[in-house]
Protein backbone atom coordinates (compact mmCIF):
# COMPACT_ATOMS: atom_id res chain seq x y z
CA UNK A 1 0.00 0.00 0.00
CA UNK A 2 0.79 3.75 -0.39
CA UNK A 3 0.11 6.46 2.02
CA UNK A 4 -1.02 9.23 0.16
CA UNK A 5 -0.88 12.75 2.13
CA UNK A 6 -2.86 15.93 1.45
CA UNK A 7 -2.18 19.52 3.12
CA UNK A 8 -3.87 23.08 3.43
CA UNK A 9 -6.50 23.62 0.82
CA UNK A 10 -6.07 20.13 -1.02
CA UNK A 11 -7.79 18.96 2.04
CA UNK A 12 -10.57 20.80 0.80
CA UNK A 13 -10.58 19.34 -3.13
CA UNK A 14 -10.39 15.55 -1.57
CA UNK A 15 -12.18 15.86 1.85
CA UNK A 16 -9.30 13.93 3.52
CA UNK A 17 -5.94 14.80 4.84
CA UNK A 18 -4.59 10.82 3.94
CA UNK A 19 -5.79 7.79 2.00
CA UNK A 20 -4.30 4.60 1.64
CA UNK A 21 -4.13 3.54 -1.82
CA UNK A 22 -2.91 -0.23 -3.83
CA UNK A 23 0.38 0.09 -5.48
CA UNK A 24 1.58 2.20 -8.04
CA UNK A 25 4.20 1.86 -10.50
CA UNK A 26 5.43 6.40 -10.39
CA UNK A 27 4.44 9.54 -9.39
CA UNK A 28 2.39 10.52 -12.84
CA UNK A 29 0.29 7.54 -12.26
CA UNK A 30 -0.73 8.15 -8.66
CA UNK A 31 -1.30 11.84 -9.38
CA UNK A 32 -3.87 10.79 -12.42
CA UNK A 33 -5.65 8.15 -9.97
CA UNK A 34 -5.76 11.02 -7.18
CA UNK A 35 -7.78 13.17 -10.52
CA UNK A 36 -9.84 10.61 -10.63
CA UNK A 37 -10.65 10.02 -7.39
CA UNK A 38 -10.70 13.99 -6.34
CA UNK A 39 -11.80 15.35 -9.56
CA UNK A 40 -11.39 18.90 -7.57
CA UNK A 41 -7.48 18.05 -7.60
CA UNK A 42 -7.60 18.73 -11.62
CA UNK A 43 -7.46 22.58 -10.93
CA UNK A 44 -5.24 22.78 -8.11
CA UNK A 45 -1.54 23.51 -7.67
CA UNK A 46 0.41 21.40 -5.35
CA UNK A 47 4.39 19.85 -5.55
CA UNK A 48 5.01 16.24 -4.77
CA UNK A 49 7.59 14.92 -1.95
CA UNK A 50 8.13 10.59 -1.60
CA UNK A 51 9.01 10.00 1.84
CA UNK A 52 9.88 13.34 2.61
CA UNK A 53 12.15 14.27 -0.12
CA UNK A 54 10.88 16.10 -2.80
CA UNK A 55 10.67 15.25 -6.62
CA UNK A 56 10.64 17.82 -9.95
CA UNK A 57 10.06 14.83 -12.32
CA UNK A 58 8.06 11.60 -12.58
CA UNK A 59 9.76 9.36 -10.19
CA UNK A 60 8.80 5.61 -8.73
CA UNK A 61 6.96 4.61 -5.86
CA UNK A 62 7.99 1.69 -4.18
CA UNK A 63 5.46 0.18 -1.79
CA UNK A 64 5.21 1.40 1.62
CA UNK A 65 6.26 4.93 0.41
CA UNK A 66 4.39 8.09 1.94
CA UNK A 67 3.56 10.43 -1.12
CA UNK A 68 2.56 14.14 0.10
CA UNK A 69 0.86 16.40 -2.03
CA UNK A 70 1.73 19.85 -0.85
CA UNK A 71 0.15 23.21 -2.23
CA UNK A 72 1.21 26.75 -1.91
CA UNK A 73 0.02 29.19 0.89
CA UNK A 74 -0.34 32.44 0.68
CA UNK A 75 -1.82 34.29 3.42
CA UNK A 76 0.12 35.79 6.30
CA UNK B 1 32.02 37.72 17.62
CA UNK B 2 29.40 36.86 20.25
CA UNK B 3 25.80 36.21 19.40
CA UNK B 4 24.12 39.41 20.97
CA UNK B 5 26.30 41.41 19.49
CA UNK B 6 26.04 40.08 15.92
CA UNK B 7 22.12 40.00 16.58
CA UNK B 8 22.82 44.14 17.40
CA UNK B 9 24.99 44.86 14.12
CA UNK B 10 21.71 42.84 11.85
CA UNK B 11 20.16 44.81 9.24
CA UNK B 12 16.45 42.64 9.16
CA UNK B 13 14.24 44.26 6.63
CA UNK B 14 10.43 42.05 7.45
CA UNK B 15 8.29 42.84 4.69
CA UNK B 16 4.04 42.75 6.26
CA UNK B 17 3.22 43.73 9.39
CA UNK B 18 -0.09 41.71 9.63
CA UNK B 19 -0.81 38.20 10.94
CA UNK B 20 3.26 37.09 10.65
CA UNK B 21 4.98 40.34 10.68
CA UNK B 22 3.72 41.46 14.09
CA UNK B 23 5.24 38.10 16.18
CA UNK B 24 8.46 38.46 13.90
CA UNK B 25 9.14 42.10 14.85
CA UNK B 26 8.27 41.95 18.56
CA UNK B 27 10.60 38.51 19.01
CA UNK B 28 13.42 40.35 16.66
CA UNK B 29 13.34 43.45 19.08
CA UNK B 30 13.21 41.98 22.07
CA UNK B 31 16.20 39.53 20.99
CA UNK B 32 18.01 42.65 20.12
CA UNK B 33 18.44 43.01 16.41
CA UNK B 34 20.07 46.49 15.79
CA UNK B 35 18.33 47.75 12.47
CA UNK B 36 14.93 46.48 11.12
CA UNK B 37 13.04 47.46 7.82
CA UNK B 38 9.18 47.25 8.36
CA UNK B 39 7.08 47.23 5.11
CA UNK B 40 2.81 47.34 4.78
CA UNK B 41 0.42 49.54 3.29
CA UNK B 42 -2.32 48.56 5.52
CA UNK B 43 -3.52 50.78 8.28
CA UNK B 44 -5.17 48.67 11.50
CA UNK B 45 -8.99 47.40 10.99
CA UNK B 46 -11.54 45.44 13.31
CA UNK B 47 -10.91 42.75 11.83
CA UNK B 48 -7.06 42.52 12.24
CA UNK B 49 -7.21 41.98 16.08
CA UNK B 50 -7.81 38.30 16.45
CA UNK B 51 -4.67 37.55 15.17
CA UNK B 52 -2.51 40.63 15.06
CA UNK B 53 -2.20 40.97 18.78
CA UNK B 54 0.20 43.61 18.76
CA UNK B 55 -2.41 46.29 17.93
CA UNK B 56 -5.70 47.32 20.01
CA UNK B 57 -8.73 48.87 19.58
CA UNK B 58 -7.43 52.43 19.44
CA UNK B 59 -5.14 51.89 16.92
CA UNK B 60 -7.71 51.31 14.28
CA UNK B 61 -7.69 53.31 10.98
CA UNK B 62 -3.47 54.32 11.96
CA UNK B 63 -0.89 52.87 9.63
CA UNK B 64 0.42 49.21 10.77
CA UNK B 65 3.88 50.13 10.63
CA UNK B 66 3.63 53.42 12.84
CA UNK B 67 2.12 51.32 15.63
CA UNK B 68 4.65 48.61 15.34
CA UNK B 69 7.28 51.22 15.10
CA UNK B 70 6.19 53.17 18.11
CA UNK B 71 5.47 49.72 20.74
CA UNK B 72 8.28 48.75 19.58
CA UNK B 73 10.29 51.94 20.86
CA UNK B 74 8.86 50.85 24.04
CA UNK B 75 10.04 47.64 23.94
CA UNK B 76 13.57 48.37 23.40
CA UNK B 77 14.64 52.13 22.51
CA UNK B 78 18.20 51.47 21.24
CA UNK B 79 16.40 49.86 18.04
CA UNK B 80 16.54 51.32 14.48
CA UNK B 81 13.45 51.30 13.04
CA UNK B 82 12.77 52.39 9.17
CA UNK B 83 9.02 52.23 7.77
CA UNK B 84 7.16 52.20 4.52
CA UNK B 85 3.84 52.62 4.68
CA UNK B 86 3.62 51.96 1.20
CA UNK B 87 2.88 48.84 -0.72
CA UNK B 88 6.27 46.81 -1.22
CA UNK B 89 7.35 47.06 -5.49
CA UNK B 90 10.48 46.50 -7.72
CA UNK B 91 11.80 49.89 -7.33
CA UNK B 92 11.93 49.15 -3.20
CA UNK B 93 13.59 45.82 -3.29
CA UNK B 94 16.34 47.25 -5.85
CA UNK B 95 16.22 50.47 -3.80
CA UNK B 96 16.66 48.84 -0.16
CA UNK B 97 17.40 45.23 -0.27
CA UNK B 98 21.10 45.84 -0.64
CA UNK B 99 20.80 47.61 2.74
CA UNK B 100 19.94 44.53 4.85
CA UNK B 101 21.51 41.00 5.56
CA UNK B 102 18.24 39.17 5.36
CA UNK B 103 14.25 39.82 3.95
CA UNK B 104 11.82 38.47 5.65
CA UNK B 105 8.00 37.41 3.65
CA UNK B 106 5.45 37.92 5.82
CA UNK B 107 3.26 38.92 3.03
CA UNK B 108 -0.58 37.77 2.49
CA UNK B 109 -0.30 37.25 -1.13
CA UNK B 110 1.70 35.78 -3.92
CA UNK B 111 2.35 39.05 -6.14
CA UNK B 112 4.02 39.88 -3.62
CA UNK B 113 5.49 36.45 -2.78
CA UNK B 114 6.84 36.21 -6.18
CA UNK B 115 8.33 39.53 -6.37
CA UNK B 116 10.44 39.29 -3.29
CA UNK B 117 11.42 35.60 -3.98
CA UNK B 118 12.78 36.71 -7.32
CA UNK B 119 14.48 40.04 -6.25
CA UNK B 120 16.35 38.00 -3.44
CA UNK B 121 17.73 35.15 -5.70
CA UNK B 122 18.84 38.54 -8.13
CA UNK B 123 20.35 40.56 -5.47
CA UNK B 124 21.57 37.82 -3.29
CA UNK B 125 19.76 38.02 -0.43
CA UNK B 126 19.08 34.74 1.80
CA UNK B 127 14.88 34.89 2.44
CA UNK B 128 12.82 33.98 5.58
CA UNK B 129 9.52 32.64 4.38
CA UNK B 130 6.51 32.21 6.09
CA UNK B 131 2.94 31.91 4.88
CA UNK B 132 -0.68 30.15 6.50
CA UNK B 133 -3.52 28.35 5.28
CA UNK B 134 -6.47 28.04 7.24
CA UNK B 135 -4.83 25.59 9.62
CA UNK B 136 -1.31 24.96 7.97
CA UNK B 137 0.96 27.05 7.80
CA UNK B 138 4.95 26.91 6.23
CA UNK B 139 8.29 28.06 7.11
CA UNK B 140 11.54 27.99 4.49
CA UNK B 141 14.76 29.67 4.22
CA UNK B 142 15.26 30.60 1.09
CA UNK B 143 18.55 31.23 -0.69
CA UNK B 144 20.82 30.90 1.75
CA UNK B 145 24.70 31.29 0.63
CA UNK B 146 25.88 27.69 1.42
CA UNK B 147 29.32 26.13 2.19
CA UNK B 148 30.16 25.16 -1.14
CA UNK B 149 29.36 28.83 -2.50
CA UNK B 150 25.93 28.16 -3.94
CA UNK B 151 22.32 29.50 -3.04
CA UNK B 152 20.17 26.95 -1.31
CA UNK B 153 16.61 26.63 -3.11
CA UNK B 154 13.98 29.21 -3.45
CA UNK B 155 10.46 29.62 -4.00
CA UNK B 156 10.38 29.32 -7.39
CA UNK B 157 12.07 25.84 -7.25
CA UNK B 158 9.08 24.53 -5.00
CA UNK B 159 6.28 26.23 -7.34
CA UNK B 160 7.92 27.50 -10.63
CA UNK B 161 4.69 29.81 -11.31
CA UNK B 162 2.01 31.26 -8.93
CA UNK B 163 -1.50 29.22 -8.91
CA UNK B 164 -4.61 30.68 -10.64
CA UNK B 165 -6.06 32.67 -9.19
CA UNK B 166 -9.42 31.67 -7.08
CA UNK B 167 -7.49 28.26 -6.15
CA UNK B 168 -6.02 29.34 -2.67
CA UNK B 169 -7.65 30.99 -0.42
CA UNK B 170 -6.38 33.90 1.01
CA UNK B 171 -6.99 35.01 4.78
CA UNK B 172 -9.65 37.24 5.13
CA UNK B 173 -11.61 34.48 2.72
CA UNK B 174 -11.05 31.29 3.99
CA UNK B 175 -10.55 32.73 7.77
CA UNK B 176 -7.52 31.32 9.75
CA UNK B 177 -7.24 30.37 13.14
CA UNK B 178 -5.99 33.29 14.51
CA UNK B 179 -3.07 31.90 16.81
CA UNK B 180 -1.88 30.43 13.60
CA UNK B 181 0.03 33.67 12.58
CA UNK B 182 1.88 33.64 16.07
CA UNK B 183 2.77 30.39 16.03
CA UNK B 184 4.27 30.49 11.87
CA UNK B 185 5.94 34.00 12.38
CA UNK B 186 7.34 33.19 15.62
CA UNK B 187 9.25 30.40 13.64
CA UNK B 188 10.25 32.50 11.18
CA UNK B 189 11.50 35.09 13.71
CA UNK B 190 13.44 31.93 14.98
CA UNK B 191 15.14 31.12 11.51
CA UNK B 192 16.12 34.83 11.18
CA UNK B 193 17.98 34.81 14.65
CA UNK B 194 19.62 31.39 13.28
CA UNK B 195 20.65 33.11 10.32
CA UNK B 196 22.23 36.10 11.80
CA UNK B 197 24.31 34.03 14.90
CA UNK B 198 24.93 31.11 13.42
CA UNK B 199 23.22 28.71 15.88
CA UNK B 200 22.12 25.34 14.71
CA UNK B 201 20.81 24.02 11.50
CA UNK B 202 18.22 26.66 9.08
CA UNK B 203 15.70 25.27 7.12
CA UNK B 204 17.46 25.66 4.38
CA UNK B 205 16.91 23.09 1.50
CA UNK B 206 13.93 22.34 4.03
CA UNK B 207 10.04 23.25 3.90
CA UNK B 208 8.33 23.15 7.60
CA UNK B 209 4.95 22.25 7.68
CA UNK B 210 2.93 22.77 10.63
CA UNK B 211 -0.86 21.51 11.12
CA UNK B 212 -2.93 23.39 13.52
CA UNK B 213 -5.44 20.65 14.09
CA UNK B 214 -3.27 17.59 14.75
CA UNK B 215 -0.57 19.73 16.44
CA UNK B 216 1.27 17.21 13.60
CA UNK B 217 5.21 18.47 11.79
CA UNK B 218 6.08 17.37 8.01
CA UNK B 219 9.40 18.68 6.77
CA UNK B 220 10.10 18.53 3.41
CA UNK B 221 13.74 17.96 1.78
CA UNK B 222 13.99 20.55 -1.08
CA UNK B 223 15.52 20.66 -4.37
CA UNK B 224 16.09 22.36 -7.10
CA UNK B 225 13.93 22.40 -10.11
CA UNK B 226 15.48 22.08 -13.28
CA UNK B 227 12.45 24.77 -14.72
CA UNK B 228 12.73 27.04 -11.58
CA UNK B 229 15.97 29.83 -13.70
CA UNK B 230 13.45 30.02 -16.51
CA UNK B 231 10.73 32.04 -14.35
CA UNK B 232 13.59 34.21 -12.52
CA UNK B 233 14.53 37.58 -13.97
CA UNK B 234 18.46 37.14 -14.86
CA UNK B 235 18.82 41.01 -14.65
CA UNK B 236 17.72 44.17 -13.38
CA UNK B 237 15.89 45.41 -16.39
CA UNK B 238 14.03 41.73 -17.02
CA UNK B 239 12.82 42.20 -13.23
CA UNK B 240 11.65 46.08 -13.31
CA UNK B 241 9.96 44.66 -16.55
CA UNK B 242 8.31 41.92 -14.80
CA UNK B 243 4.33 42.59 -14.42
CA UNK B 244 3.67 40.93 -10.65
CA UNK B 245 0.46 41.79 -9.83
CA UNK B 246 -0.68 40.71 -13.66
CA UNK B 247 1.17 36.97 -13.20
CA UNK B 248 -1.04 36.75 -10.36
CA UNK B 249 -4.21 38.57 -11.09
CA UNK B 250 -7.86 37.18 -10.54
CA UNK B 251 -9.20 35.88 -14.18
CA UNK B 252 -12.92 37.20 -14.29
CA UNK B 253 -13.80 34.17 -16.96
CA UNK B 254 -17.20 36.02 -17.71
CA UNK B 255 -18.69 34.97 -14.75
CA UNK B 256 -21.91 36.97 -13.50
CA UNK B 257 -21.64 38.16 -10.03
CA UNK B 258 -25.00 39.27 -8.29
CA UNK B 259 -24.74 41.76 -4.90
CA UNK B 260 -27.37 40.45 -2.48
CA UNK B 261 -30.21 43.15 -3.23
CA UNK B 262 -30.06 41.87 -6.30
CA UNK B 263 -30.08 38.46 -5.61
CA UNK B 264 -33.15 39.09 -2.81
CA UNK B 265 -35.03 41.08 -5.78
CA UNK B 266 -34.25 38.77 -9.30
CA UNK B 267 -32.86 35.20 -8.35
CA UNK B 268 -34.90 34.07 -5.65
CA UNK B 269 -35.95 31.61 -8.40
CA UNK B 270 -32.89 29.97 -9.48
CA UNK B 271 -31.32 26.67 -7.17
CA UNK B 272 -29.53 28.35 -4.66
CA UNK B 273 -25.99 26.07 -4.10
CA UNK B 274 -23.76 26.21 -1.05
CA UNK B 275 -20.86 25.09 -1.85
CA UNK B 276 -18.93 25.56 1.45
CA UNK B 277 -17.38 22.42 3.60
CA UNK B 278 -20.02 21.50 6.40
CA UNK B 279 -17.95 22.59 9.23
CA UNK B 280 -18.29 26.12 7.76
CA UNK B 281 -20.79 28.12 9.51
CA UNK B 282 -23.34 29.69 10.11
CA UNK B 283 -25.15 27.53 7.87
CA UNK B 284 -28.37 28.41 5.91
CA UNK B 285 -31.16 26.49 6.57
CA UNK B 286 -33.40 29.29 8.41
CA UNK B 287 -32.47 31.54 5.50
CA UNK B 288 -33.73 29.13 2.68
CA UNK B 289 -36.76 27.79 4.58
CA UNK B 290 -37.79 31.15 5.66
CA UNK B 291 -37.37 32.37 1.87
CA UNK B 292 -38.98 29.42 0.63
CA UNK B 293 -35.89 28.60 -1.48
CA UNK B 294 -35.00 25.69 -4.00
CA UNK B 295 -31.20 24.93 -2.41
CA UNK B 296 -28.76 22.16 -1.88
CA UNK B 297 -25.37 21.68 0.00
CA UNK B 298 -22.56 20.71 -2.34
CA UNK B 299 -18.96 21.14 -0.89
CA UNK B 300 -16.38 22.20 -3.64
CA UNK B 301 -14.67 18.89 -2.82
CA UNK B 302 -17.66 17.16 -4.67
CA UNK B 303 -18.91 19.75 -6.70
CA UNK B 304 -17.44 18.10 -10.00
CA UNK B 305 -18.84 14.58 -9.22
CA UNK B 306 -22.67 16.30 -8.57
CA UNK B 307 -22.35 18.34 -11.88
CA UNK B 308 -25.07 16.28 -13.22
CA UNK B 309 -27.65 17.30 -10.72
CA UNK B 310 -27.09 20.93 -11.81
CA UNK B 311 -26.61 20.32 -15.65
CA UNK B 312 -29.38 22.62 -18.03
CA UNK B 313 -30.61 24.51 -13.99
CA UNK B 314 -30.45 28.36 -13.42
CA UNK B 315 -27.99 28.35 -10.12
CA UNK B 316 -26.72 30.79 -7.99
CA UNK B 317 -23.55 29.42 -5.94
CA UNK B 318 -22.96 30.85 -2.74
CA UNK B 319 -19.37 30.53 -0.35
CA UNK B 320 -17.94 32.20 2.62
CA UNK B 321 -16.66 35.04 0.79
CA UNK B 322 -17.76 34.94 -2.62
CA UNK B 323 -14.40 33.66 -3.83
CA UNK B 324 -14.49 29.37 -4.12
CA UNK B 325 -18.49 30.75 -5.62
CA UNK B 326 -16.59 31.91 -8.57
CA UNK B 327 -14.77 28.68 -8.88
CA UNK B 328 -17.69 26.78 -8.50
CA UNK B 329 -19.45 28.72 -11.15
CA UNK B 330 -16.59 28.40 -13.80
CA UNK B 331 -16.73 24.14 -13.09
CA UNK B 332 -20.53 24.77 -13.98
CA UNK B 333 -20.40 26.64 -16.89
CA UNK B 334 -17.82 24.63 -18.39
CA UNK B 335 -19.74 21.50 -18.37
CA UNK B 336 -23.19 22.81 -18.73
CA UNK B 337 -22.95 25.28 -21.19
CA UNK B 338 -26.66 26.46 -21.35
CA UNK B 339 -27.21 26.79 -17.79
CA UNK B 340 -27.27 30.25 -16.50
CA UNK B 341 -24.43 30.27 -13.73
CA UNK B 342 -24.40 32.97 -11.00
CA UNK B 343 -22.16 33.66 -8.43
CA UNK B 344 -23.45 35.69 -5.19
CA UNK B 345 -20.73 38.57 -4.49
CA UNK B 346 -19.57 38.48 -1.01
CA UNK B 347 -20.91 35.11 -0.01
CA UNK B 348 -22.08 34.46 3.53
CA UNK B 349 -20.47 37.43 4.92
CA UNK B 350 -22.43 39.62 2.95
CA UNK B 351 -25.41 37.80 3.91
CA UNK B 352 -24.64 38.77 7.73
CA UNK B 353 -23.17 41.97 6.81
CA UNK B 354 -26.95 42.59 5.40
CA UNK B 355 -28.58 40.72 9.03
CA UNK B 356 -30.35 38.74 6.74
CA UNK B 357 -28.73 35.68 8.72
Amino acid sequence: MIEVMFFGQLTDATGVSSVMVEEVGNTDMLIQMMKQRYPALESSTYMIAINNAMVTENSIVTPGSKVAFMPPFSGG
Amino acid sequence: MAGQQKLKQAKVLVIGAGGLGCPIMQYLVAAGVGHIGIADNDKVSLSNLHRQVIFGTEDIGLYKVDVVKQKMFSLNSDVNIRTWNERWTQEHCMQHFPDYDVVVDATDNFASRYLINDASVLLGKPLVFGAVSQFDGQVAVFNQLQANGSRSVNYRDLFPLPPANGEVLNCSEGGVLGVLPGTIGTMQATEVIKLITGLGKTLSNRLWNYNALTQEVFIMQLVSNPISHQHIPSSEEQFMAADYEWMCAVPQRGITEIDVLDWQQNFLDHLFVDIREPHELPRLDALCSSLGLEWMEIPLSSLENNLGCLTDRNVVFVCQAGMRSLMAADMLMKASPDSAVFSLKGGVRMLAEKKLI
